[in-house]
């Protein structure tokens, strides 16, 4: 049954020095909070995993947090590159970043092997590209039945996953709508998973009997932190803050803003400081 | 004639190559103003697919990102990202997929992924996301970007997403059924793969685009088809729709959401 706790426990108890961690969430609920958290307890040698790192993972890259990442597309959709990330990649500050490349298929894939406890996974992909050259963990299967030849990817198994999801009941079931992206299949996969949400309610009353739900005996903690995907979003709490994603572009560019802006807004901020980002909003809607 | 800018040209001449009956794949920044230009104008039933899982979505204002609230808000249905490549991209649902890119050589190859050598790239550019498994299983392939030297290049450091790759055959050698790119919309003309050579080749010079602007601009020495039509001149519908949404979008990524979602 998943305990509910708070943010600073969960990430305690939960995110250790070394693991392989995915924070997911596709543009849509990113776990930011969580993220902000991990950074605040100092974890290091972090392995990331995540289909589209953006700028949660460009601040973690940044801080020194990672020692690797896994991922299919990592830069600030619509807006460019991720400069935290260049950095590490082209001049290896603050440390060098070992990169395992995929492509978006390959990922969505190998989390979905995941999570249904199978070694790998397989899909007709990467036909013609390079990838294949410069990732020796891109290989290749023969249908048994067919003889046609697939490519192969291994099922990713974090340690622990970290997501945000818009609502919990007082048993930790959680909720999440809209775009889902790969976050259920991404903590079905994971030893742990620590779930961020924007409230804690009585009744689930999950809007249809199809609804994405995750049981609480699915989810290892769940954390009670309102505003914690901002700058992304929580469909139907506040919309993604596209400013603060073009803003971003400049924060990052140089090390010294990026150290000053992670000072002020991470090491010496707590989670409750995301409150505000949804309560800006819900003002604004009332 | 109304004045336009060449990037209006491009997204319109872009638009015009999608109809109703297209499901499409759409990528993010020109691949996806001209779709929802096509979608504004003369094709109001296409269907519209981004990879966050947004199934015939009509956003109101562009998205900055491939999942922004907006797609959701206004799509028939979303479902998950591994239900997306797998049933609809990999299952062969996908008519057209329409992709931007960094650099483009004369066989439609695309890459995004590094300038400079892999293990020590000169610049990481952000990866290929969705676009190898895009370029294979969709039916055909839009391209939409400018012509530029760096941009259209004579060899690529690296092949992110394969379109005609080296020429030919190639793709039947790889056993790929489906057609790769088909045309590719810049700012200066439209290019179509050569029948038997795959070479990109000027079939449309846009409207007071003369060859020597086309040669100067392009990597390679850029061959013209035996007939090049000149495109003809966005219409004002054409115009006043894409300004309009360019104009929506410029005001809602300003503010801290989509018009929608803050109002």
């Amino acid at each position: 049954m998943a305990r509910i706790v708070s943010l600073a426990q969960a990430v305690a108890e939960n995110v250790r020095d070394g693991d392989t961690v995915a924070m997911e969430g596709f543009t849509h609920l990113i776990p930011y909070a969580a993220g902000h958290e991990v950074i605040r307890q100092g974890r290091k040698d972090l392995f990331l995993v995540r289909m589209t790192p953006d700028i949660l993972y460009d601040q973690l890259i940044g801080v020194g947090a990672a020692r690797g990442m896994k991922f299919s597309w990592g830069g600030n959709p619509g807006v460019g590159s991720l400069h935290r990330f260049r950095d590490a990649v082209e001049n290896q500050w603050p440390r060098p970043l070992e990169i395992e490349e995929h492509s978006h298929a390959a990922m969505a894939n190998a989390y979905e092997a995941g999570a249904a406890n199978l070694p790998f996974a397989t899909l007709r992909g990467y036909i013609g590209a390079d990838l294949p050259k410069v990732n020796a963990n891109i290989r290749s299967v023969t249908c048994p039945f067919t003889g046609e030849v697939l490519a192969a990817v291994p099922a990713i198994r974090p340690d622990v996953t970290i997501i945000h999801a818009q609502r919990a009941d007082r048993k930790g079931n959680v909720l999440i709508e809209g775009i889902v992206g790969v976050q259920k299949e991404a903590v079905l996969a994971a030893k742990r998973s620590i779930v961020t949400v924007e409230e804690i309610v009585d009744e689930l009353a999950p809007p249809s009997p199809n609804s994405v739900v995750l049981p609480s005996w699915a989810v290892t903690a769940v954390a009670h932190v309102p505003g914690g995907a901002f700058p992304s979003y929580a469909h139907g709490h506040y919309p993604r803050n596209n400013a603060f994603y073009i803003r971003w572009d400049e924060i990052s560019r140089d090390r010294e803003t990026f150290a000053a802006w992670i000072r002020e807004n991470v090491l010496d901020a707590t989670p409750e400081d995301f409150a505000r980002h949804a309560a800006i909003i819900a003002a604004k809607v009332a | 004639m109304t004045d336009f800018t060449a990037n209006e040209m491009m997204t319109i001449a872009a638009a015009r190559e999608l109809s109703n009956d297209d499901v499409c794949f759409v990528g993010i920044g020109a691949p996806s103003a001209a779709c929802n230009v096509a979608r504004l104008t003369h094709a109001p039933d296409i269907t519209l697919i981004y990879e966050s899982g947004t199934v015939g979505t009509k956003p109101d204002v562009l998205p900055l990102s491939i999942g922004d609230g907006e797609l959701c808000d206004t799509a028939l249905f979303t479902v998950s990202v591994p239900e997306m490549f797998r049933y609809w991209l990999q299952g062969g649902r996908i008519t057209t997929g329409f992709l931007g890119g960094a650099q483009i050589d004369k066989f439609a190859n695309l890459n995004t992924t590094v300038v400079g050598p892999y293990e020590h790239p000169k610049v990481r550019l952000p990866g290929g996301g969705g676009a190898p498994e895009i370029a294979s299983n969709c039916g055909r392939i839009f391209i939409t970007m400018a012509l530029t030297k760096r941009g259209f290049v004579e060899k690529l450091p690296f092949v992110t997403s394969m379109g005609h790759g080296e020429g030919g055959n190639h793709r039947e050698r790889l056993g790929l059924k489906t057609n790769g790119p088909t045309r590719v919309i810049t700012d200066l003309c439209v290019l179509e793969p050569d029948p038997e050579t795959k070479e990109l080749t000027v079939v449309s010079t846009h409207p007071g685009v003369s060859r020597e602007q086309i040669i100067e601009n392009c990597g390679w020495p850029i061959k013209f088809a035996e007939i090049v039509i000149e495109t003809p001149a966005p219409t004002e519908t054409e115009l006043s729709v894409l300004r309009d949404i360019n104009a929506r979008t410029r005001k809602a990524h300003a503010s801290t959401g989509t018009a929608k979602e803050a109002a």
